[in-house]
């Protein structure tokens, strides 16, 4: 039997697709990233603002599915104040439950995100759901090198 | 709708196996045919009969099995040359698709003639098969790409076309029905103004042979491509129409075995037409399924189906048009087979998605045609299209398929 559509679109993937929060251009960045998925053509860009080794603020733009803009606004909402460990920690945790793999006991309490859980019955949405999850690890990464020139970690 | 075109498809869906079976628990409502369309057991038949029966390399045995593999391979040369009405068999090259046969035509005869500064004329409707081989050749010699634009129905505008025939237009290449929008073009009006300008022209005719009566002699046209998966037959195959002058004249475009009359180290001597064209063990399966795919639809009657598609087209848009929010892309005049539309605040790939847990297969995104998205400001439409087996009750599933696209997301 096959699960039903609306296990998909749950309320929160909806109205998060709809009023997407953090929708805007981060000023003061510390960071961004742009993530694409060609074979779709989802697009989002991804602000990192950081403190130390937190995350202070984020903020996105983009255009996409339900699945893409929906992941990225609940994205920009549960990853402020993360250590960039717990950041990839959740990334871990959130790509198990989305491929179906299931969330580990070890892994972070993934709270809202949760609600990505019927992902894993539709494969080809995986790269919907996770695009946004790449993008802040591209985004991150850039931070890590020494940043001698502002622009050039903007470069894209 | 008429008892005849009801009756077309209800009286061919059983030669088609995969017709028959049910996705997600819901009878499979297929309509992704300008993707590929489905295969009947016939062209089943010719493929398996081929390697059960006569399974031999070609024009080089002197056995049996080879002689019966050559018959039947040469024999869907002859089939394809009277699909295309063309006027003779070695004007027929098989190829991989419609993409090799554009490959083929840019590189062996577009190619040597381009200086810098020359022009390549396309239109803005193309997929991106009939752009980057151009793009690449263009890019090689210093010539440059133009394009003749559309309108907001995604109609060509054809006397900014002929206009932009010009000295500096070493080749005219354009599409016969658009694949994201259906719009059917005037080719043989197009062919006419290139040539009065001196200037050879290639006719992409992917999504329109399976669809209309194709006349490369009355079109006009040097070159015709088309793909077999399109037409009902296997995936891996296609056909390039030349002028038997040009081909001749035309550099081989790869090298190999069959392509050559005679080797040393020194210099080869090729062959002649068309087996210049055809280096290496081709795909003898294909091409044989593809005669057999041909052949069906000579038998259903290419202008029994054309009638078909286009009521299902007219009552699909009717329909389509009565749900609130929306919008089709593409209402040009004169279309084919194609419904891509865009529901308002909903992204095509939900609508894919929801549609497919209905068991429509539509297609949702960019329809390798990015440069038509752009122009109409969007990311991706999702697009229904239309073959010979598909009935009004499967327009009325889509409908119902959008109607709870808007339940959902709307």
């Amino acid at each position: 039997m096959t699960s039903d559509v609306k296990e998909l679109y749950q309320q929160l993937i909806v109205d998060h697709s709809k009023s997407p929060r953090n929708c805007r251009v981060l000023e003061g960045a510390d960071a961004s990233a742009e993530g694409h998925n060609p074979l779709c053509g989802d697009r989002v860009t991804l602000f990192v603002k950081l403190e130390g080794d937190r995350v202070k603020d984020l903020s996105f733009q983009g255009n996409g599915c339900a699945i893409s803009t929906a992941s990225a606004s609940l994205l920009t909402e549960v990853l402020k104040g993360k250590t960039r460990a717990e950041a990839e920690a959740l990334f871990t945790s959130f790509h198990d439950l989305v491929t179906g793999h299931g969330a580990k006991d070890s892994g972070p309490e993934l709270g809202k995100l949760k609600v990505f859980a019927g992902v894993s019955e539709f494969p080809v949405r995986v790269k919907c759901a996770t695009l946004v999850w790449h993008t802040l690890r591209a985004a991150l990464a850039r931070v890590q090198q020494p940043a001698t020139d502002a622009d050039a970690a903007h470069a894209r | 709708m008429t008892a005849a075109t009801a009756t077309l498809a209800e009286r061919i869906r059983r030669d088609f196996p995969a017709l028959d079976q049910t996705v997600h628990g819901r009878p499979l409502v297929y309509l992704d045919n300008a993707a590929t369309a489905q295969k009947p057991r016939a062209v089943l038949d010719a493929i398996t009969g081929y390697y059960a029966g006569d399974c031999a390399n070609i024009h080089r045995g002197i056995h049996t099995l080879s002689e019966r593999a050559t018959e039947a391979y040469e024999g869907a040369r002859g089939k394809a040359q009277r699909f295309l009405k063309a006027p003779e068999a070695r004007e027929i090259i098989f190829v991989r698709g419609t993409t090799e046969g554009i490959n083929l035509v840019a590189h062996s005869f577009v190619r040597p003639r381009l200086k810098p500064g020359d022009e390549i004329l396309i239109t803005a409707m193309e997929h991106h098969s009939n752009i980057v081989p151009w793009q690449i050749i263009a890019g090689e010699t210093g010539a440059s790409l133009r394009v003749a634009p559309i309108d907001d129905h995604g109609e060509l505008i054809l006397d900014r076309f002929e206009r932009m025939i010009g000295p500096r237009t070493k080749f005219v290449s354009v599409t016969q029905v658009s694949n994201a929008l259906g719009t059917v073009n005037p080719v043989a009006d197009m062919v006419a103004m290139a040539h009065a300008r001196g200037v050879p022209v290639l006719v992409d005719g992917a999504q329109a042979a399976p669809h209309r009566k194709v006349d490369v002699q009355a079109l006009g046209c040097d070159f015709y491509a088309f793909s077999g998966h399109k037409v009902y037959g296997p995936t891996g195959v296609g056909v390039l129409y030349g002028k038997a002058g040009l081909l001749d004249a035309m550099p081989p475009y790869q090298g190999g075995g069959d392509m050559i009359r005679s080797v040393t180290f020194e210099k080869t001597e090729f062959n002649g037409l068309p087996y210049k064209f055809e280096a290496g063990t081709p795909d003898i399966a294909g091409v044989i399924g593809l005669g057999a795919a041909l052949d069906y639809v000579g038998k259903i009657g290419l202008d029994n189906i054309a009638a078909h598609e286009g009521e299902l087209l007219r009552y699909a848009t009717d329909e389509v048009l009565k749900v609130p929010g929306v919008r089709i892309i593409g209402t040009a005049p004169k279309k084919e087979g194609v419904l891509s539309f865009v529901v308002d605040g909903v992204h095509p790939h939900d609508v894919g998605t929801i549609l497919d847990r209905e068991g429509i297969a539509v297609r949702a995104g960019h329809h390798c045609a990015q440069p038509v998205m752009a122009r109409f400001g969007i990311p991706a439409t999702a697009r229904a299209s239309f073959a010979a087996y598909n009935t009004f009750e499967e327009v009325d599933a889509l409908v119902r398929g959008i109607r709870k696209v808007k339940e959902i997301l709307g």
